[in-house]
């Protein structure tokens, strides 16, 4: 592993750009997960789809799209989707979901005609969907280093606001917090972190990896920050354990790292459950 | 540069959509104030303090705040706030109470910077002066409701506003605390000359410790000192409200008692 690690650059572009995926899609997810947003994963993903299959379409018939990485178009689809999202979540005031399924819907149809138009799915469309070990390239690796600058410097500047605007949001706004800023911007970051995880885990499986290391981590964590830390700790382990499975049986990354994401999540419900219990007959026996 | 009133409100009408919730009302708080409103449910009352707050606009009508338009006021953490349902939140949310009081100092810290070094004292005297500083590093959604509702009182402490509005702040906290609460809300008043005002439906607990009483029903039916509220006539208090409050002689009764 470490020797091919050395020896080819595009496993050391996948590496690179999974850990910092496993790095930011979890630190973002805690926020996502709190605000109860986790579907707006889902919907921006469908609408980066829409973009990549855009671009691969125009591929097709104009030689600039042909020289552009597909990731740039998916981008400006997944940031005009938040923006999008967050429009019509103030029109629909009391049913704010509501924007979740028009947006997603957007995106599936829009995937649905582009990819028709260029023809069914190529092999670089299956790699955007479920992930790709091979095909991330230096240039998407700088993509995704760009994004997460912009992500850790985001959540620096406005950690404290953030975590108000999501434990109660109504005081947030009584304390004269820009909360309708704030909240744009953060549509905004989270739909550049689903950009940049697409690569690794694919369209279909970002939102997986922005929920399930959270799940994972909620149920152990007393804070907010341990909260943070904790999903962290597993997302990391999530992407790295799922590449290097992803590597040696050659499967889609994308399949992996959510399987694994998921035993740890097991493990973590089980492991709570069979520790509680543990706890209970301990005090039950101290007390006769 | 001292304005006259560290709230003021002129005129100030809302509706939501058809429903006109509250007309032509005119309210002015001077800074030391302890003013209780009081009026039945659907009354207005809440509303009218999400709209000193900011957190909704008047439909007609203009709001000041510490002799500024509400609309450039700058200075929101002067306001401190408990909401009505502060403990309806999420309570599986992941913080401590220690971090959810902190965050009380958001506005005050301002955008892009670190809470200050003395955070911490100031968590733990915030927590302490409603004695909830021994559960620092519980998990908010551990805690009772009543446990919480001091949290979150706490949290309105930690920025050592220069006004605090209270909307029911008492629900679930259990008597004793209720007491000592209101004793503390008056020590504030006093020694440190924060205005308050504070909906609540509990007259006879807290009138030992108000100046000032609105009844507010759409309108405001009166706004005054506490001891001409205590000479309105039970058919007044009866046309405003179509039923009786509670009025204040209660305590002169226990008074009378003792
Ligand atoms: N979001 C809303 N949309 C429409 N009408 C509302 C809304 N919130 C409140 N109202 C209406 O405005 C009126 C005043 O409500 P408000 O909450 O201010 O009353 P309140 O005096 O605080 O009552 P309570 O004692 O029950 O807290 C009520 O008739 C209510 O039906
Ligand atoms: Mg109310």
């Amino acid at each position: 592993m470490i020797e091919a690690l050395i020896n080819y650059e595009f496993l050391q572009n996948a590496f690179a750009s999974g850990i910092i995926i496993g790095l930011i899609a979890p630190l973002l997810g805690v926020f996502i997960v709190v605000r109860r947003l986790s579907l707006i994963a889902d919907a921006l993903s469908h609408v980066t789809l829409a973009g990549i299959a855009g671009s691969l379409f125009l591929s097709q018939s104009y030689a600039f799209f042909a020289l552009l990485n597909p990731l740039y178009l998916g981008i400006v689809a997944a940031v005009t989707g938040s923006v999008l999202i967050e429009r019509l979540r103030r029109l629909y005031k009391h049913y704010e979901e509501l924007a979740i399924p028009i947006i997603m819907s957007a995106g599936i149809g829009f995937s649905a005609i582009f990819i028709s138009l260029a023809n069914g799915f190529s092999s670089d469309l299956f790699s955007y969907l479920f992930g790709s070990v091979s095909a991330v390239s230096r240039q998407d690796l700088w993509i995704v280093i760009v994004i997460a600058i912009i992500v850790i410097t985001f959540l620096l500047l406005f950690f404290k606001e953030l975590f108000l605007l999501s434990f109660d949001e109504e005081y947030a706004k009584a304390s004269g917090l820009p909360a309708k800023w704030v909240h744009l911007l953060f549509m905004i970051v989270t739909a550049l972190v689903i950009a940049a995880s697409m690569r690794i885990v694919g369209i279909l499986l970002v939102s997986s990896l922005m929920t399930l290391p959270v799940a994972a981590s909620m149920r152990l964590a007393k804070s907010f920050k341990q909260a943070i830390l904790y999903a962290v700790v597993f997302g990391e382990a999530a992407v790295i354990l799922g590449l290097v499975i992803a590597f040696y049986l050659n499967i889609a990354p994308g399949g992996t790292i959510v399987v694994t994401s998921i035993i740890i999540l097991l493990i973590v419900l089980i492991g709570k459950k069979i520790w509680l219990s543990i706890v209970m007959k301990n005090e039950g026996g101290s007390v006769v | 540069m001292n304005a006259p009133y560290d709230i003021e409100l002129n005129n100030v009408s809302f509706q939501y959509d058809q429903t006109i919730v509250l007309k032509n009302i005119s309210l002015q708080v001077k800074q030391g104030d302890f003013l209780a409103v009081l009026g039945p449910n659907g009354s207005g009352k809440s509303t009218l303090l999400k709209i000193i707050l900011g957190l909704l606009k008047p439909t007609s009508g203009d709001v000041q705040l510490f002799g500024e338009k509400s609309r450039d006021f700058k200075n929101r953490e002067w306001i401190g706030y408990v909401s009505q349902k502060s403990n309806a939140f999420n309570t599986g949310f992941p913080a401590t109470v220690f971090e959810v009081v902190e965050s009380g100092l958001v506005k005050k810290t301002g955008l892009f910077k670190k809470y200050p070094k003395d955070a911490s004292i100031r968590v733990e005297k915030a927590l302490q002066s409603v004695g909830m500083e021994k559960f620092m590093k519980q998990s908010i959604g551990e805690l009772s409701g009543g446990q919480q509702q001091r949290v979150f009182i706490a949290r309105a402490l930690v920025a050592e506003p220069k006004c605090l509005i209270l909307d029911e702040p008492t629900v679930g906290i259990d008597h004793e605390h209720v007491q000592s609460f209101y004793n503390m809300l008056a020590h504030l008043n006093r020694e440190q000359h924060i205005t308050l005002i504070l909906v609540t439906h509990d007259v006879d607990t807290v009138s030992n410790q108000i100046s000032h009483v609105a009844c507010l029903n759409q309108t405001i039916h009166f706004h005054g000192f506490k001891n001409d509220f205590n000479q309105i006539s039970d058919e007044d208090l009866q046309a405003w409200y179509g039923h009786s409050v509670r009025k204040i002689h209660h305590t002169k009764v226990r008074e009378h008692n003792d």
